[in-house]
């Protein structure tokens, strides 16, 4: 039992690794934005692709590839906010952005059924099925890697938020758009940019989603998102660090669940959830602690 | 001026000329002497999903039922009558199924309807058909809850061309449990997907193996729409279990699994599927033709069949989509035979009297297709069909079981190492 406890920890532990990649990005758009983007599951299954495109036709690694793939969606990111964000206003803002946001991802679906058809694919390397074995326990290398660059990406934006001007106008923003308007900062620049930054990090994700699971198609992003958006509301809506640790947590609790009844484990993911929400409301690095840094 | 009474006369002989031509035209078109391009077409109606989870599945179906649409109508169609598909798309959804059969039948006055792709949509669908007093042919809703649903109970319209799923799986295990003592596999793990069509035929061979003396060392179901079985596969591959049955429904699960076996540096020494590794170039597509070797799966019909019926239909395909024997999609022999059921029951019943055509397919006629003798029981089970297994040996997918049937070669076993690729 012992055993089994410490390798569903494990699985958590680099699990939580992959769906922060994917989920970094949405709770950043949120954070700054106050727009849930509904597209988000849609855009990791279109990095997915992106990188399945580099690595088969052009034979380009998949690390290597998201030299490609990260710059490419940051630049999808910034169309997409120009043109299909930016122009909602009004008190309606964020509900009409989960059905902007949804269009999109519609849209995307459809160019990905056209351009690669229904069939399964998945993303191939050495890497991908090969483990490390450690006391006791094999760790899948794609995993390893997964969790690290989660890491080192959570870490790159913090260094962006804090270490920079830019960072400064997205925080400013984030705290308070009216006033960072007052201030001098054009907050449509900022939240294209953020956007922008938030799907390139998808691009990430989507890559060790593809790599790390058994295929995905056009469709694999809409049993995603109601994952992912549980993940950021529990971190607290626009915490970066915080989807990291949430998707860590949650990701544990399934996979000890998974031991003694798997049927219950995505009802406990969701538990877990209103469990939390119920003791702290605002999740666990709630808005309020994230604007006070 | 003309007068009002020359004006209603010109008008009633507008009318009587334009009737007499009306009348002529009908009556031309049920004329039998008329040439087949003047008879109203057959619609067959058809929902098929070309999104969502069933998608890849729905796309072979729908070559399937082209197939067989070109063919019959090559032929000259039915009863001198083309036959033309109407299918919607249903985005693997229940709710859309259940509209688009509706629609079928009340907007598109479709004559005939043909089933969706898996149980959980053609249970619904079925509901619809019965309430509309249609016959409803499918070669895709094999589990057990769609042939006792009340509808189907009620009305007894439902017609399964394929394989019953819950023994499937039988011939396998029963092939286990025969071995000698010193030859059968100790050990089980049963993961099984959260799905009418998974689980069923997983435990009746967890049942046939139990009793033979193989110990279970995991038995679970798991959600299926969880993106990520690792947890899962993790668990089984703990275990080592000598032979790993899994109730999966699509590609994605068992290359999930393979994965994580691959992964854990566990092989079992045998690994059969509910599942996914009858999708031709689908799985091999997915796992790689080397991974592919040893893996299982059962199937009333696989590519090499010596059907006379089966070879043609490959040959066409192949003509008509490309590709080689192997990678064609156990779906579309499923598909094709459900139109070869049709045109056998509008032959018969010289019409498309959905009533006429229920009695004809409960009439014990026996059928044949691509897939074999048709032959329904009062749920519209399909009984004639032997439960083959089949194995992907050296990038050929291959019948194995039962041992001394036509076309079986022996069985690969232990599974081979995993490979690269």
């Amino acid at each position: 039992m012992a055993t089994e406890l410490i390798r569903a920890v494990i699985n958590g532990i680099l699990g939580g690794g992959v769906y922060a990649l994917m989920a970094v990005g949405l709770t950043l758009i949120f954070g700054v934005l106050d727009i849930i983007n509904i597209a988000q599951g849609v855009m990791v299954v279109l990095g997915a692709y992106l990188s399945y495109a580099l690595s088969v036709h052009l034979h380009i690694d998949l690390f290597v590839g998201l030299l490609i793939t990260i710059p490419a969606m940051f630049l999808i990111g910034v169309t997409v906010q120009w043109a299909f964000i930016r122009p909602l206003r009004g008190s309606e803002r964020t509900s009409m952005s989960l059905l902007a946001s949804y269009a999109v991802a519609i849209v995307i679906e459809g160019f990905l059924y056209l351009a690669f058809g229904p069939n399964f694919v998945t993303l191939n390397a050495s890497y991908v099925t090969q483990s490390v074995h450690l006391l006791g326990f094999y760790l899948p290398d794609i995993e390893i890697y997964g969790f690290a660059m989660a890491v080192a990406l959570v870490a790159a934006l913090y260094a962006i938020l804090y270490r920079t001007r830019f960072g400064q106008s997205v925080r400013a923003t984030m705290q308070d758009r009216t006033a960072a308007i007052l201030v001098g900062i054009d907050v449509n620049r900022v939240s294209a940019l953020t956007y922008g930054i938030g799907v390139a990090v998808t691009a990430a994700g989507g890559m060790i989603f593809g790599a790390s699971g058994g295929g995905f198609n056009p469709n694999s992003g809409y049993d995603l998102i109601s994952r992912l958006l549980a993940l950021i509301i529990l971190a607290g809506l626009g915490s970066i660090g915080g989807a990291l640790v949430a998707s860590v947590f949650m990701l544990t609790v399934e996979s000890i669940v998974d031991i003694w009844q798997p049927t219950w484990s995505v009802a406990v993911f969701y538990a877990a959830l209103v469990i939390v929400l119920m003791v702290k409301p605002t999740g666990l690095f709630g808005r309020q602690a994230v604007r006070a840094q | 001026m003309r007068s009002h009474r020359a004006r209603f006369l010109s008008i009633g002989i507008a009318s009587a000329v334009l009737t007499a031509m009306l009348a002529a035209c009908s009556s031309g078109s049920s004329s039998s002497s008329s040439p087949p391009a003047t008879k109203s077409p057959i619609l067959i109606g058809a929902s098929l999903s070309m999104s969502g989870d069933f998608s890849a599945d729905g796309q072979a179906f729908l070559k399937g039922y082209e197939l067989w649409v070109q063919d019959v109508n090559a032929a000259g169609g039915l009863l001198g009558r083309q036959v033309k598909l109407v299918w919607l798309p249903d985005d693997s959804q229940v709710t859309t199924v259940t509209n688009n059969y509706n629609k079928l039948i009340s907007v598109d006055h479709v004559n005939l309807l043909f089933g969706p792709f898996s149980s959980t949509l053609t249970a619904p669908a079925e509901q619809v058909a019965a309430r509309n007093g249609f016959a409803f042919i499918e070669g895709a809703g094999g589990s057990p809850a769609v042939f006792s649903s009340p509808a189907n109970v009620a009305d007894h319209n439902l017609f399964d061309v394929s394989l019953p799923i819950e023994d499937t799986l039988a011939p396998f295990a029963q092939y286990l449990a025969s071995l000698p003592a010193s030859q059968r596999p100790k050990t089980a793990a049963y993961p099984m997907a959260d799905d009418i069509f998974g689980y069923p035929p997983v435990q009746v061979a967890q049942g046939i193996m139990s009793k033979a003396g193989i110990t279970t060392v995991y038995s679970h179901i798991f959600p299926e729409e969880v993106p990520d079985y690792a947890p899962a596969a993790d668990n089984v591959a703990a275990k080592h279990p000598d032979v790993v049955v899994l109730g999966s429904t699509d590609v994605p699960t068992v290359a999930a699994f393979m994965k994580a076996f691959q992964q854990q540096h566990f092989v079992p020494k045998y690994f059969a599927c509910a599942a996914g590794p009858d999708q031709g170039t689908a799985f091999t597509s997915v796992v790689g033709v080397g991974n592919a070797d040893g893996m299982m799966v059962p199937n009333g019909w696989y590519p090499g069949s010596t059907n006379p019926q089966s070879q043609t239909m490959v040959a066409e395909y192949i003509a008509k989509y490309g590709g080689t024997a192997s990678g064609v999609n156990a779906d579309v022999a499923e598909a094709y035979s459900v139109g070869e059921v049709a045109a056998q029951a509008i032959t018969a019943t010289n019409g498309t009297v959905n009533a006429k055509i229920m009695s004809y397919l409960h009439s014990g006629v026996t059928m044949s297709s691509v897939q074999g003798p048709v032959k329904f029981d009062s749920l519209g089970r399909n009984g004639d069909l032997t439960a083959y297994m089949f194995q992907w040996q050296n990038g050929k997918f291959v019948q194995v079981l039962p041992i001394g049937a036509a076309g079986t070669v022996k069985l690969l076993a232990p599974k081979p190492a995993w490979t690269s690729g």
